[in-house]
């Protein structure tokens, strides 16, 4: 048997934090390589629309400003610490991007123009019309290609694997072209494989976003943090919950109730439609519970800002809205609701995107790094700024790249057994000779995808959040007689989707049981049964630990706090 | 309150490389929808509740990550883009098929690292100027504008299936990469407009598209492949790179229409090819025989006269220069 390929640096995921994380080890002289589920550049970070933000000096804009509208945006739950090197290396990434070949929106003198984003009172989003994601995901893709490096395209992650010391020292994964388990060895590992947003329906998310990077992670020994915290962002459209992006309200559009009322006015009499994602998205939930609505939807009203505008600036939801909803923009009213759209949560890291828990050290598994969605820094809290995300790739990529390259070089290779691929091997061949009309993956992760929209969405409490939980390990269960009839090797996509539905569904457990556990409101956490944040008990996150065959270990962490002492949240 | 479900059959081209003969062959299935459905959601239901062994990319369900490229009614498309009510009529069928002018791994799946060698090729990333400012390039705000409309490219793949000249000549670097490069030497910050259009004026470059508009007709995105390439071709001619047969035929093309506005197709011949090329002008000789042989044979030469009312034609030709 000839040995694993073997690298310093092994990154899971090619969307931005990924390729990102990637170039930077790369730079660093490190060996790296991507393994990725599909190509880079159908990544999820595609469907970022709006832009990404940065406090620039030499705007007359202050970095502080931005990350202290960040920090009140998480609802205190932010660790500040975090949030400082994000607004402090914004400016220099987003130059970084540039002269890597990103064409953002100019204004009249050539250099970048911004736009407006919810919760901040400054334009300090920078952005190429709306497909500001896709637009970095090219460029990205261009530096990857210009660099050469090594990319496992339409590779499946199935588990990460641990040396003798309990250090994470490479990964198991199969090539979906042909079906062929691999091992692949590293010193380091960057999970960066993106959000879970498929744990609802509907999502905003791609049908790729199915929590992979968290859930192996988890299983390997890495806490998950704060993952009650689910995002859902207040203008999606009903049916399949397809984006429509905030830079509409950014540009001016209104939101209206049945009566054609601004409703914001109750809600956030200084910000209005630009609040805080979680708290439009409350007050659009309000709406429509009370009969506000029609048919469960407010409206986005972008009739006011002209069709030139629309096509211009706005031209992606222009057409989607044609397409989709068979809505002219111009013109009609476009019916939106609440969809989940992001996960605040997940694999903790430190700011150099080391997977440190509680002393600030690696107990869950040294040798992890995460980045982007996939990764709790903790920058969003308990609720994220829009345009937020695309900095947090872009930064926290960089310096888990960075730091994953100069850690590789202090340590060893790692040495793995061959035997360590078996397991999962064997996993996906009890899978494939199970017979007979067993249920279908697609029905049960519809099942519990409505189940979470429905008790684990916008408002929560703690009967909903039990039967949520009840559901989830009874889905639990039957997941283990799921059966496929497709019986091939090659791209056998019955096959992901049970392992992914896997995924899930421990994903999913982590969120009900942050959310069971945390007796509070606060951010996009809102239970009725406990409406007030509580900043004496909850000012902390919650950190799960995998406990197979039992919910997670639960234990707690200190928000870092450096400048901004917790104040009641107004907009 | 839905109105009552529409009814149609997905004919499905299907492949299964594991198969003992491997060899395409047809499905149908029968489905209902409703007339908000995409043929992906067709595809998707099909895949979950009827065979899970239907195979075929897809996430991101709304036209931006160009995974589902497929040719649907035999035209590449992306299935999340096409809704089934805009393809058929209610109890017709809908015929979908994996993507043209690239290898088939499994149904409705290629193998794209052909098309990715060729965006390669046009070595895709920017060289700007060096040292890099402290501060962004300076770029005026309609450039960049203009750059949206061909970045907005998702390289799904759409326009490569279809391009007719691909389809006899696997060679040629293909509307994508093209239009990728032309992403490139529209963009002020970079620094190496020549080098790039003379790779470009090589053999299977961008003299080698027919314009035939089939890439413009199917491209999702609007990126209007065929016209990047035109464009190229311009910026190749105002660069003067050394000229080809491709460029000379233009050149020539539009050299005997402005002086006897009706095409000599002999002297286009002669003059494109030139005596450099006398090989591919002797291999035209069987195709001559042929049209005279079916009495077609154009006057050439001095026996070609100059329509009537030529001097409108140059009165045209002068009015366009000036707008130009």
């Amino acid at each position: 048997m000839t040995s694993p390929p073997t690298y310093d640096v092994l990154v899971i995921g090619a969307g931005l934090a990924g390729m990102r994380a990637a170039l930077s080890a790369h730079q660093q002289g490190a060996s790296v390589a991507i393994l990725t589920k599909v190509h880079p550049v159908r990544s999820h970070s595609n469907a970022a629309q709006g832009g990404i933000n940065a406090a620039l000096t030499d705007r007359g804009d202050k970095w502080e400003d931005h990350a202290f509208e960040t920090v009140k945006g998480s609802d205190y739950l932010a660790d500040q610490d975090a949030v400082e090197v994000l607004a402090q290396d914004a400016g220099h990434d987003i130059i970084t991007l540039e002269h890597m070949g990103v064409i953002f929106n100019r204004n009249d003198e050539g250099q970048l123009g911004t736009r407006r984003f919810g919760g901040q009172k400054k334009a300090r989003t920078f952005f190429v019309s709306d497909f500001t994601g896709q637009a970095m995901l090219h460029v990205l893709y261009e530096q990857l290609m210009q660099a050469n490096l090594p990319v496992y395209e339409e590779w499946f992650v199935t588990s990460l694997v641990k040396d003798d010391q309990g250090h994470c020292a490479g990964l198991v994964a199969f090539e979906m072209r042909t079906g062929q388990f691999s091992l692949f060895c590293a010193k380091t590992v960057i999970m960066a494989s993106g959000g879970l947003g498929r744990v609802y329906e509907p999502s905003t998310n791609a049908l790729i976003c199915t929590g992979d990077g968290m859930a192996v992670a988890y299983r390997a020994g890495a806490p998950l943090m704060d993952m009650e915290m689910v995002q859902y962002h207040p203008t999606t459209l009903k049916g399949k919950g397809l984006l429509i992006t905030e830079a509409a309200r950014g540009e001016g559009a209104y939101l209206l109730n049945k009566q054609g009322e601004r409703f914001m006015k109750q809600y956030a009499p200084t910000m209005l439609e630009l609040a805080s994602r979680d708290v439009v998205s409350r007050a659009e939930q309000i709406e429509i519970n009370e009969g506000r609505g029609v048919n469960g939807c407010v409206f986005l009203d972008c009739r006011h800002l002209g069709r030139a505008f629309l096509q211009e600036r706005l031209g992606q939801i222009y057409a989607e809205a044609q397409t989709f909803a068979n809505i002219d923009l111009a013109e009609e009213l476009l019916p939106i609701r609440p969809g989940m759209h992001y996960q605040m949560g997940g694999i903790k890291t430190d700011t150099e995107g080391r997977c440190w828990d509680i002393q600030g050290q690696w107990n869950g598994l040294p040798g992890l790094f995460a980045a982007g969605e996939t990764a709790c820094v903790s920058l969003h809290g308990g609720n994220r700024l829009g345009a937020n995300s695309l900095l947090d790739t872009i930064v926290f990529g960089r310096r888990a790249g960075q730091c994953a390259a100069d850690y590789a070089r202090t340590i060893p290779s790692p040495t793995i057994s061959a035997h360590r691929l078996d397991a999962d091997q064997q996993l996906v061949a009890t899978i494939m000779a199970r017979k007979g009309p067993g249920e279908r993956a697609a029905a049960l992760r519809l099942e519990m995808g409505t189940t979470m929209n429905r008790y684990v969405s916008v408002f929560r409490e703690q009967e909903g959040l039990e039967t949520a939980r009840q559901h989830i390990q009874a889905l639990k269960m039957r997941w283990t007689d799921v059966t496929i009839h497709d019986k091939g090797q090659v791209f056998n996509t019955g096959m992901i989707a049970v392992l992914e539905l896997g995924f899930m569904l421990d994903c999913a457990e982590a969120i009900i049981e942050g959310a069971l556990t945390r007796t509070e409101s606060r951010g996009a956490h809102f239970r009725t049964d406990y409406l007030d944040r509580d900043d004496e008990d909850w000012l902390k996150h919650i950190l799960l630990y995998h406990q197979p065959g039992s919910t997670p270990r639960i234990d707690f962490l200190p928000v870092h706090i450096t400048q901004w002492q917790p104040q009641i949240r107004v907009y | 309150m839905n109105p009552s479900p529409l009814h149609t059959t997905l004919r499905v081209r299907r492949y299964n490389p594991e198969q003992d003969h491997p060899a395409p062959y047809y499905q149908e299935y029968d489905l209902s929808f409703d007339s908000s459905d995409s043929v992906l959601d067709g595809l998707i239901k099909i895949r979950e509740t009827i065979d899970d062994s239907l195979t075929l990319r897809c996430s991101c369900r709304g036209a931006i990550c160009g995974s589902c490229g497929m040719r649907i009614n035999g035209h590449a498309t992306l299935a999340c883009k096409t809704k089934m009510i805009s393809v058929t009529q209610p109890g017709d069928t809908i015929d979908v098929e994996p993507m043209n002018n690239m290898p088939v791994i499994k149904d409705l799946v290629t193998d794209m690292a052909p098309f990715w060698e060729k965006i390669r090729q046009v070595q895709p990333w920017l060289r700007p100027a060096e040292p890099a400012p402290l501060a962004e390039y300076l770029a005026p705000p309609e450039s960049m504008n203009h750059l949206a409309g061909v970045m907005s490219c998702i390289m799904c793949g759409v326009c490569v299936s279809d391009c007719t000249v691909l389809e006899v000549d696997k060679t040629f670097i293909g509307p994508a990469a093209l239009a990728k490069a032309y992403r490139f030497v529209a963009d002020p910050r970079d620094t190496s407009t020549t080098l790039r259009l003379e790779t470009l004026n090589q053999p299977s470059g961008m003299w080698d598209c027919t314009r035939c508009m089939e890439c413009i007709q199917v491209c999702p995105k609007g990126v209007g492949p065929m016209d990047r390439i035109m464009a190229l071709r311009s910026k190749g001619l105002e660069q003067k790179v050394p000229s080809t047969c491709g460029s000379r035929h233009a050149e020539v093309f539009t050299d005997i229409i402005k002086h006897k506005g009706i095409l000599d197709e002999p002297m286009l011949a002669l003059r494109t090819f030139g005596l450099k090329h006398v090989g591919r002008l002797l291999e035209m000789i069987p195709m001559v025989l042929q049209s005279a042989f079916k009495g077609k044979v154009p006057l050439s030469g001095p026996l070609h006269r100059p329509i009537p009312g030529i001097q409108q034609i140059q009165r045209l030709f002068k009015r366009v220069r000036r707008k130009s």
